[in-house]
């Protein structure tokens, strides 16, 4: 793998939209032209090289490029936005979109994140060492078809709005959320390893939510059917299963209705 | 002689009622009489006119903080240098402007590059996500008048907001098919406060504050047969209340749910007009129920109209890029954008920011050029760099607005602005020419 | 003052009977004149090129209040699918449902000129002539809804023809309206209860007249006034497996009615989309193609039309003011439903759809529109609409040109679907070998269409006092591609279109706009005593807008152009 190491120089005053940092962007391009990559600041449109410094080579495909991002990037957003393959590492906190529409590689930051991080994500790892804000892995707005693939792991917490729309993939957050899990779910997993406040998958159709913490207001569309055991990110455990959203419409599989499901950690 | 012009529409309200009758002076300046509209737009229309202590020219801030009135000319240049000097300006509000006015406003901003947004954004806006979501089954309010059986006013107080709406739409009516008028109705307040419009209700449910979210899953859990599941008590309603209130909805023979502030801006906002969207979907399976938003302005809708026509998105543009313009409330939202500092000039239009935005986001916002156009002197105005008088619309300016259940409401001109003063779309039309002068040739490279 | 001169270009005007003969034409002023008569004008070299008339849409969704809602109510169609502004442009954002700036660049870029707004809830036009202000380049006429409209089933219940003729004008003149749009007759009314009608016999609650009625009626109230166009007919049962039975039944109540116009209109029903009202098959699992059943009624009668309503196999958004229709396609796909009933008059739905590559049901329909199309006698009275957006967007309209004239493109894709045999059994597409000619894709998009219309004085054709308005296409009849995607880019971007005598597409781009106009019918019939009293007392008692602010006012329609008709 070659590496390819962008330090924000902190010269931008607003947000920067750093939407060509990503293997795809950088691959089979040299330092140069890779400063010469398009970026935003509100309006004004710039390159790179303008706010970044840049040192190494990219590799040849997007799955050959690694990227090391230093700096203060609390004001930089959509780094690894579409990423398809290849790696980028951010060395402390970043804004919003971080792997926004990932569809494959890895993406690990070590420090907090923004909201709509790993938005409507495909495919790849997204690691934050941090906490996420809000929709985590959530759907665009308006969007059916959220999340449908790949492994979100924030090791913090998040807010509001995890996994909106969810249709596949596996969001794992190791602290807690605050309300709004897996709403309108519509497959996929989701692991909070803290308390969620309320509202874990309201209008879900279909979909699985395990929560080792509290749930402070269980939503009435949930109703107690048994306790199950199961392997859950590594560890066995055993959970007092629900099944619902009873208010929510559910699909039928060879006669029998599927409802989602919420584990709770015994 | 004094003239009496009728069919008037009154700009305060969503209601936007158009059966005003104004009484003007004989010099067309002023308004001496109104009839039929209620206290609130009465105060309006005896606002507007060519009167006493009415703003007739800009208001430049000087540098000893006093203000010195200049020439529109030099505002209309004021204004569009700060547009082209900033990367990421914002103009925000709209509550109060007229389409054309919107329409007007969306080219300058499209060309400038910058934000564009309106008071949905701390309004009706968490409707918006919800529409956007899950779709939107409504209709207009002749037929609530005509047609409805139950009312529902959930997390909304006509009472005070909207004077007018029982007696005009909803509750009081006689219409085709509701001869009886109220005695025909049964209507349903849920709010968590006992207020002044559930003193006319059949049924009021006092929701725990925060927890309608849960309330409708359980109305919903009666739809899709499992009312036995239903907890004893769900957000302080009991089990035999809920399911009495549902049947009341199932058995009705057309029910329309109105909502208000109590559902945009409790816990989970968006998420509340959201799932009560679900159920209104989930009652057409046993009779015929719509969904309204009590739009607050009686032009607030205007502004989500027209930038859906020109850009596809009612509100929170994004038009930096300008070849594509995006919208994300949460990121491109005003309060959003001002609180995270990410903008670098503010335009405050037909509303009041500095009353209605958080303190510690005007006092961002203030850190750059902060200008306000509006009528009247307000608090944005007063702590803005520039504050530019136009005509109020309704009263001195005609134009199209859209009324809460977005029905196209043609409104006229009563009387005359003080000499001079423009409309929105006049001055924003006039800063659009100043920007292409400034600009050259440029903007299209 | 401005003249132009367009030389060499093979010639396809049908309205003149020109088949692809090479000739020059004139323009000076906006008009098409006699190509002696220019003598000094800007040239434009159409050698090797295919010329027709600037193309005329007779059924699109493209302005009004449902048409928003769908734009407001979808972000994602934006997302990452727009297009981005360009030089001589506003932003154009929108894929399946697009901004009202690019509905007129992309309709433009075609080579159109002219579209007809497929439906306007009378209630709602001033919000209508806002988004037409909007739009650029295109002249732009609006179908007001009369199929569930109160004063009509009241009038037509008693067989009041000439009462119902009189509010008929007077609501056209209100709305700036060109003739009567019927949708889903009797059926949206019953919606507004949460019932539909799906027969043409199916009483519609309370006012207890039936949709054949109804359609009867506006039929005769349409002749008695000598409108431009046909009552426009989108019938009940849309969309449905078996629905070809309730088209027929719909059809046939045309049966012996004479047209009587100024304008040289032929037909006295056009029925829109026809495509989704000829399904056969009595469940999803055995839906077909009626095709042949429709045709062979159709191609034996003068006096009807039909637009087909292709379907393009597209990510797309439906909208339609067959209310109770929207709410069963949501039962079906689960997707966001929004619904407008609209107080005495109509309703309206939009949800999105897809119409999936891989699923039969998709493909079959896909198959209809195109047997309706190459089975069909008489292209004038047969024409290319994608009922934009409910079928598939606008700007696929240069792909079904493509599939319908070339076999190759069609078994192409035929045989890249998943459960292709299956399609095969229930169509008879693969069978088909017709391709069809530029003369009669000419017929189908803008001679045909402008004449059922009744505007062939002005549109459609390039005949001298015609408007000015020429589509060029790289397209040599002399020497047709062999690829037919050659076909879908050459109707994609023409090579020019001009547009009252202003050319403002060059090579497929936008170049320039012009000022458009807005056409509506000014129906000469006056209101009589009678419904001058109604009209009054059902807005006093039932409307929630006052009399005198419904009309919409003169400052709010741009650039108005009306067909007067005197009725005799």
């Amino acid at each position: 793998m070659s590496t390819v190491t962008i330090t924000a120089k902190g010269t931008h005053e607003l947000y920067l939209e750093a939407y060509n940092v990503t293997p795809d962007a950088f691959a089979g391009k040299t330092p140069a032209e890779i400063a010469a990559l398009e970026c935003h600041e509100g309006n004004y449109k710039g390159t790179l090289g303008e706010f970044f410094e840049i040192e190494g080579a990219a590799g040849a495909t997007a799955e050959d490029t690694k990227i090391i991002v230093k700096g203060d990037c609390k004001k930089i957003k959509r780094i690894g936005q579409q990423m398809s393959a290849g790696e980028v590492i951010v060395e402390g906190d970043c804004d919003m979109y971080i792997g926004g529409w990932m569809k494959g590689g890895k993406l690990y930051v070590k420090g907090n994140v923004d909201s709509f991080c790993g938005i409507a994500m495909a495919g790849g790892e997204l690691i934050v060492d941090g906490d996420a804000q809000n929709h985590l892995g959530s759907a665009y707005r308006g969007d059916w078809r959220g999340m449908t693939g790949g492994l979100i792991r924030v090791r913090g917490s998040a807010g509001n709005d995890v996994a909106t729309f969810i249709n596949g993939g596996t969001i794992i957050i190791e602290g807690d959320a605050f309300i709004h899990v897996s709403t309108h779910g519509e497959g996929g997993t989701v692991i909070v390893k803290g308390d969620v406040e309320g509202r874990v998958a309201g209008q879900m159709v279909k979909g699985d939510v395990y929560v080792y913490g509290d749930i402070k207001y269980m939503m009435p569309g949930f109703k107690y059917v048994d306790e199950v055991e199961a392997e859950v990110d590594g560890e066995t455990a055993k959970f007092a299963h629900y099944i619902g959203d009873l208010g929510e419409r559910h699909p039928k599989r060879k006669g029998e209705i599927v409802y989602g499901n919420i584990y709770k950690k015994l | 002689m004094p003239k009496v012009i009728k069919n008037v529409g009154c700009p305060y309200c969503g209601c936007a009622c158009d059966d005003i009758e104004v009484t003007v002076s004989d010099d067309e300046k002023k308004v001496l009489e109104v009839k039929n509209v209620c206290a609130i737009g009465t105060e309006i229309f005896m606002h507007g006119g060519d009167r006493e202590g009415r703003i007739k020219l800009p208001r430049l801030r000087q540098p000893d903080g006093s203000v010195k009135d200049i020439s529109f000319d030099e505002a209309i240049d004021f204004t569009a240098k700060t547009l082209l000097n900033a990367k990421k300006p914002l103009m925000y509000g709209f509550g109060s402007t007229n389409c054309e006015g919107q329409a007007a406003a969306a080219r300058v901003m499209e060309r400038s590059g910058g934000m564009l947004d309106n008071c949905a954004s701390i309004c009706h806006g968490s409707s918006f996500l919800a529409i956007f979501d899950n779709g939107y089954p409504s209709c207009t309010l002749g037929e609530v008048k005509n047609r409805a059986d139950v009312i529902v006013y959930w997390g909304s107080n006509p009472a005070h907001a909207h004077p007018r709406h029982m007696s005009r739409y909803s509750i009081f009516p006689r219409g085709y098919f509701s001869g009886k008028g109220h005695k025909g109705k049964t209507v349903i307040v849920i709010d968590p406060r006992y207020t002044d419009t559930a003193r006319v209700a059949d049924h009021v449910l006092q929701v725990r504050q925060g927890h309608d979210y849960e309330l409708f899953c359980a109305f919903r859990m009666v739809c899709h047969g499992h009312e036995d599941d239903i907890p004893d008590v769900v957000a302080n309603i009991p089990k035999e209340k809920i399911i009495e209130v549902a049947n009341i909805l199932k058995n009705a023979r057309f029910a329309n749910i109105f909502f208000g502030m109590g559902l945009c801006h409790s816990d989970g906002r968006n998420h509340n007009i959201d799932i009560a969207i679900s159920l209104t979907r989930d009652l057409n399976q046993f009779t015929k129920c719509t969904i309204m938003a009590m739009r607050g302005h009686y032009n607030i809708a205007g502004p989500g109209q027209v930038w859906s026509w020109v850009f596809g998105f009612p509100y929170c543009l994004d038009l930096t890029k300008k070849d594509l313009a995006h919208m994300n409330p949460g990121e491109t939202s005003s309060v959003d954008l001002a609180m995270r500092d990410e903008v670098d000039a503010f335009i405050n239009i037909g509303t009041d920011a500095g009353a209605h935005f958080p303190i510690p986001a005007v006092q961002h916002l203030k850190k750059h050029p902060f200008i306000t156009i509006d009528p009247n002197v307000n608090m944005a105005s007063e702590i803005s760099d520039l504050h530019v008088p136009v005509k109020i619309c309704g009263v001195d300016d005609g134009g199209i607005v859209y009324r809460m259940d977005n029905v196209p409401i043609q409104f006229r001109q009563v009387v005359n602005a003080p000499e001079g003063v423009p409309s929105d779309e006049e001055f924003l039309d006039a800063v659009y020419e100043r920007m292409v002068e400034l600009e050259g040739g440029k903007f299209d490279e | 003052m401005s003249e132009m001169i367009i030389k060499n270009g093979f010639v396809f005007d049908p309205l003149s009977g020109i088949n692809g003969d090479k000739k020059d034409i004139g323009i000076k002023d906006g008009k098409i004149v006699d190509a002696s008569e220019v003598k000094k004008g800007k040239e434009i070299d159409a050698s090797g090129k295919t010329v027709m008339a600037g193309g005329v849409d007779i059924h699109t969704h493209v302005v009004g209040p449902k048409v928003n809602v769908g734009r407001l109510f979808r972000p994602e169609d934006k997302l990452f699918k727009s297009r981005i502004k360009e030089r001589n442009t506003r932003m154009q954002m929108g894929s399946s449902v697009l901004s009202t700036y690019a509905t007129g660049y992309a309709y433009a870029r075609m080579g159109y000129a002219y579209v007809n707004e497929a439906a306007m809830p009378p209630l709602h036009s001033p919000h209508v002539h806002e988004e037409i202000r909007d739009t650029p380049i295109l002249d732009i006429s609006a179908m007001p809804v009369m199929g569930n409209n109160w004063f009509q089933m009241e009038y037509l219940k008693e067989g009041e023809i000439e009462n119902n003729a009189a509010y008929t004008a007077w609501l056209l003149k209100a709305t700036k309206g060109i003739g009567i749009k019927c949708v889903n007759p009797g059926g949206t009314e019953a919606w507004g209860w949460g019932m539909n009608c799906t027969t043409i016999h199916d009483p519609v609650p309370y006012f207890d007249i039936t949709p054949a009625e109804i359609v009867k009626g506006q039929i005769q109230t349409n002749e008695f006034l000598g409108l431009p166009h046909s009552l426009h007919i989108h019938g009940n049962n849309l969309g449905n497996p078996g629905s070809a039975e309730t088209t027929l039944d719909t059809l046939k109540l045309a049966e012996g009615i004479k047209p009587n116009n100024k304008f040289g209109r032929e037909q006295v029903l056009h029925n829109t989309h026809l495509q989704f009202h000829s399904y056969g098959g009595t469940n999803w699992g055995d839906f077909e193609s009626a095709s042949e059943k429709m045709m062979d009624y159709v191609n034996k009668q003068d006096n009807i039309s039909f637009d087909v309503g292709f379907v393009t196999l597209d990510e797309t958004t439906t909208m339609t003011a067959d209310g109770p229709f929207e709410y069963h396609l949501n039962q079906l796909n689960h997707l966001k439903w929004a619904n407008v009933d609209v107080e005495l008059e109509t309703a309206a739905g939009v949800v999105p759809y897809v119409y999936g590559k891989n699923i039969k049901v998709c493909n079959i329909q896909w198959a209809i529109g195109l047997e309706l199309a190459l089975l069909a006698k008489d292209h004038m009275k047969c024409h290319l609409t994608t009922d934009h957006p409910n079928a598939g967007p606008f700007t696929r309209y240069p792909r079904v040109i493509k599939w319908l004239m070339s076999k190759q493109a069609r078994d192409e894709l035929l045989h890249s679907f998943k459960w292709a045999d299956k399609v095969i059994d229930a169509t008879i597409i693969e069978s088909m070998d017709r391709e069809l000619t530029l003369y009669e894709i000419a017929q189908m998009s803008r001679a045909g269409t402008a004449k059922c219309l009744g505007i062939s004085d002005m549109y459609g054709g390039l005949a001298p006092g015609m408007n000015a308005n020429v589509a060029i296409y790289d397209l040599n009849p002399e020497d047709m591609p062999k690829d037919p995607e050659m076909i879908e880019k050459a109707f994609s971007g023409a090579a020019y279109t001009i547009k009252d005598g202003v050319l403002v597409v060059e090579n497929g781009e936008v170049v320039a706009t012009t000022p458009r106009k807005t056409i509506w019918t000014d129906a000469k019939y006056p209101l009589n005593e009678l419904v001058e009293r109604d009209i009054r007392e059902k807005f006093l008692k039932y409307y929630t807008v006052d009399l005198e602010n419904y009309m919409v006012f003169d400052e709010h329609i741009h650039n108005a152009q009306a067909i007067e008709v005197e009725t005799a």
